[in-house]
């Protein structure tokens, strides 16, 4: 069974389709990279994975549990699929620490003590124990992304979304976060990251999509994407000629 | 100008106008303190009803801040003394045994607590709504519950960026206590004219009254001072300058 599976998912903003039967699978441990124009639809095709957006048509189960069934509790679903977002989101109220706290503790009902052992530990990971103390606001764009990663992986989650998670850095801050997704992907973390580092699709991915007007229109292995041009649609094509000439 | 009148006593009784200004005083904070707690919880909760996911609740929020923000206030204090008990058989056989001031002091709670709490949950819906969809976006899917989602991450963000105009709201609630001496509470306005009537010191009494007025205003505003910078957290907007 895939971890993640979609299966003809449609939906529209009033008459505006934005998504247009969207048929894919993701297996535990793989990591799958989604590309494509802005408006495209990748951002919403993620977020309806973990019901953040609604969809009207089609089945998404993640690990055999339906998205769209009513009867699901949502609430759990989420607390099993890490996210991570463009602009970071996290709560500017509390420390660093306590970012990571919260869901655990009101979420996972794990005692404040557990809580912290479980973020400190993660904090580390990303590099960043010594700013457990600290405010969202007193941290780098990197840092505080990193953060967010080390915060969604506090649920301890069956996989993660990332919603282009570094367009809101600058250069060198980067690295530093395709870094922690580099080890995540490598420790067999399921993902699903929507960017246009083609660098670390390359590198890391074992498999890219390829979306234009709410549809997928490539769905194949990282090497068919980047090393067979000629098995590329147009409309990929010239995608990649934009984006891959800086 | 004499400045002794508030020593002399009143024609009847034996208190002095000075203890009766300060009586007026005491109905004055207790109006406004009541008052206050009364819009707070109201105006939060309507304001959490305007930006919730249910439609329905989100109309009858919307129904109650025009109500209540539509009408001037004096037409208010009327409606609630004078007008409802008359649709409520019930509430005006209360009325009309019950003490004076314990109907005047809770009609006056009432009438302005709500409509200061259509003001300030018009203030924590522009506060929730400034905070953008990313923070609901990002605690929905940690897998908190929309109750959770306000409590631990909408709400205080939400009040330390309202603090500055929650501030006037609370200053215009105790200078807006003065209008409830058009039901007869004896508030500080009320004492006020009473003296000056009765006494023809009318420069004496409005000075004495005008300087209380700016003391309360004036402390309320410090005290939400206190409060603005030791709930204050870097980066949080209104609490930027004094955070540190």
């Amino acid at each position: 069974m895939s971890m993640i599976s979609l299966e003809a998912v449609s939906k529209w903003y009033d008459s505006f389709k934005v998504l247009d039967a969207c048929t894919t699978a993701i297996e535990r441990g793989e990591v799958v990279v989604i590309c494509g124009p802005s408006g495209s639809g990748k951002s919403t095709l993620i977020k309806c994975i973990n019901a953040l957006e609604p969809f009207q048509q089609g089945t998404i189960l993640v690990d055999g549990i339906s998205v769209g069934d009513p009867q699901t509790n949502l609430a759990r679903l989420r607390a099993r699929v890490g996210m991570v977002f463009q602009h970071f989101e996290l709560f500017p109220h509390l420390s660093v620490l306590a970012n990571l706290n919260l869901a655990q503790v009101k979420v996972l009902g794990r005692t404040r003590d557990v809580a912290s052992e479980r973020s400190l530990a993660l904090l580390d990971r990303v590099g960043l124990r010594d700013q457990a103390a600290k405010f969202p606001a007193q941290l780098s764009g990197g840092q505080q992304q990193r953060v967010a990663i080390a915060r969604a992986l506090s649920m301890d989650p069956i996989a993660m979304l990332f919603d282009e998670p570094t367009s809101a850095l600058d250069p060198e801050m980067i690295v530093e976060v395709l870094d922690v997704m580099s080890t995540l992907a490598q420790e067999g973390m399921t993902m699903l990251c929507v960017t246009h580092e083609m660098g670390f699709a390359r590198r890391v991915a074992n498999r890219v999509i390829f979306m234009d007007h709410g549809t997928i229109v490539e769905d194949v292995a990282k090497d068919a994407f980047f090393d067979d041009p000629s098995a590329r649609t147009a409309r990929a094509q010239t995608f990649l000629s934009k984006i891959l000439q800086h | 100008m004499n400045w002794r009148i508030f020593l002399e006593t009143m024609p009847e009784g034996d208190a002095t106008w000075w203890q009766m200004l300060a009586s007026g005083l005491g109905w004055t904070l207790a109006c406004a303190a009541t008052a206050w707690i009364i819009a707070l919880a109201a105006g939060t909760s309507i304001g959490i009803a305007r930006t919730g996911t249910s439609r329905a609740a989100s109309r009858v929020a919307a129904t109650y801040v025009e109500l209540f923000r539509n009408i001037p206030l004096i037409i208010q204090f009327f409606l609630w003394y004078f007008v409802l008990p008359e649709l409520c058989p019930p509430l005006k056989r209360w009325v009309v045994q019950a003490d004076p001031a314990a109907v005047q002091f809770l009609a006056a709670t009432l009438c302005l607590g709500l409509f200061t709490s259509a003001r300030i949950a018009e203030q924590v819906r522009a506060g929730i709504e400034s905070l953008g969809r990313g923070q609901r976006q990002a605690a929905r899917a940690m897998g908190l519950n929309e109750a959770q989602c306000y409590r631990h991450v909408l709400l205080p963000v939400t009040f330390r960026v309202i603090m500055p105009p929650l501030t006037s709201e609370l200053m215009n609630l105790v200078k807006n206590t003065a209008v409830a001496y058009s039901i007869g509470l004896a508030e500080l306005f009320f004492r006020t004219r009473e003296m000056g009537e009765i006494t023809f010191r009318y420069f004496e009494a409005f000075a004495a009254a005008t300087l209380a007025y700016m003391v309360i205003a004036l402390a309320a505003n410090r005290a939400m001072r206190f409060i603005e910078r030791r709930i204050a957290v870097p980066g949080v907007a209104g609490t930027a300058r004094s955070a540190h």
